[in-house]
């Protein structure tokens, strides 16, 4: 088997992988002993893998180690903080969903929600300034990061969003939605509204 | 201390990544930081063979890590967990190149036709060199910038087999492209390098790089 110099270049890349058949090889080996252009191509081929190939090519920029670590430890520490979050939010939801539920049945009345999974806010002060949106169904502080449509936001008092329909985001106004449920008097309230009404199993307890 | 933590930090280092993906989706999230830490310059150095920007191959690998790190779930064990983090990596650089690139015309090497024979441009003899001229920055600056020359398809295949030592399969896989494509580029990407490294030509050793005139950088 007789090979040219086109043949080689087409085959170089193969031949250093040691991906080439017997024969083939041979007749490469065979054409390199008289062609110096094709050794040539073949010593500079052979550098350039080997020059690539060393581990100090790969260089990353000062301090990216740490601040990866730093973004990931970000994104766990979020993630731990939304799942505590949902639970105290699954946990507002169910106790205020209770009195909500009883509250509706006895003197008291909400008024009708923007969405079935929402809460009212009744723990968030009445006149503390909250955004909106036209298609949001959640009221936020100012700035929070998960309003929804932030092109339409309308800046109004709680009570008002309350009054509309819109109830607290479980994330900015959290700590209205604890306040509320541990506080003596909103207990007492709810006691309040809880009396004489009709599931038992969603009654709250005061201790 | 069980059996399986032990193993883990053995002299022998045998570092089972099965076992600590196991571990980590049953909730030992901090595990993850050991599992990436052997691949996190190879994702950086995949998504700088794409973006070719240092800022934005950070923060797509970065991304990458983070993406891997949700769905780890989602790995399955027929791969090698650097094969898919670098599969990862190689989407989210290409995601953002086309989102904030898609102005840019590509150079001028992506539109050859790869099937095409590759004529080298030079026959400089160029026997073998000192490994340890990599030891000099601009030695490692020229070849960063050769390499950057180069068309993405070319470049990304380069990265992957001939700087970071994955498999023409776990490359074509990591790409989804065929091994026949990989093995077509990556001959061109050497025979390219070699014209633009090999000295004699005036090319980057000489004309676009700060060496006089027929100096050798080693």
């Amino acid at each position: 088997m007789v090979v040219n110099c086109e043949h080689v270049w087409r085959e170089i890349s193969n031949y250093l992988e040691g991906d080439i058949e017997p024969n083939l090889r041979a007749a490469i080996e065979e054409h390199f002993r008289g062609c110096k252009h094709c050794t040539a191509v073949l010593d500079g081929t052979r550098n350039v893998i080997q020059l690539y190939g060393d581990e100090r090519m790969v260089e990353v920029p000062l301090g990216f180690s740490h601040r990866l670590h730093r973004r990931l430890e970000e994104n766990m520490a979020s993630g731990r903080r939304s799942f505590l979050g949902w639970m105290v939010a699954a946990a507002a939801a169910i106790l205020v969903a209770g009195g909500f539920e009883m509250g509706r049945s006895s003197v008291f009345s909400h008024p009708e929600l923007r969405s079935e999974h929402a809460q009212p806010g009744s723990g968030v002060p009445p006149n503390m300034m909250v955004v909106v949106s036209e298609e949001g169904k959640t009221f936020h502080v100012p700035g929070c990061p998960f309003i929804h449509d932030k092109a339409r936001l309308r800046t109004i008092a709680a009570r008002e969003a309350i009054r509309e329909g819109y109830a607290p985001c479980v994330r900015c106004m959290r700590k209205y939605l604890s306040a509320s449920l541990i506080s003596p008097s909103a207990s007492a309230d709810s006691e309040a509204q809880v009396s004489g009404s009709g599931n038992p199993n969603l009654r709250i307890k005061r201790g | 201390m069980p059996e399986e933590v032990m193993s883990l930090g053995s002299p022998a280092g045998q570092f089972n990544e099965e076992l600590l993906i196991r571990r980590i989706r049953d909730g030992e999230h901090d595990l993850f930081y050991e599992l990436i830490r052997p691949y996190e310059r190879r994702v950086y150095s995949a998504a700088l063979a794409i973006l070719r920007n240092e800022a934005d191959a950070e923060d797509a690998a970065q991304e990458a890590v983070l993406k891997a790190y949700k769905h780890i779930r989602q790995f399955r064990a027929e791969a090698r967990f650097s094969t898919w983090l670098i599969q990862i990596a190689v989407n989210e650089a290409r995601m953002r190149k086309r989102k904030e690139h898609a102005h840019m015309i590509e150079p001028l090497a992506d539109h050859q036709d790869e099937e095409g024979n590759y004529t080298p441009r030079d026959f400089a003899d160029w026997r073998e060199i000192p490994i340890e001229t990599l030891e000099r920055k601009e030695v490692r600056q020229m070849l960063a910038e050769a390499l950057a020359s180069l068309g993405e398809k070319y470049r990304e295949v380069f990265v992957l087999r001939d700087v970071q030592h994955l498999s023409i399969e776990e490359t074509a896989k990591a790409l989804r492209i065929s091994t026949a494509s990989v093995k077509t580029r990556l001959l061109r990407a050497r025979l390219m390098l070699r014209d633009l490294l090999a000295p004699g030509l005036g090319g980057s050793w000489t004309s676009k790089l700060s060496f006089a005139k027929g100096t050798k950088p080693w």
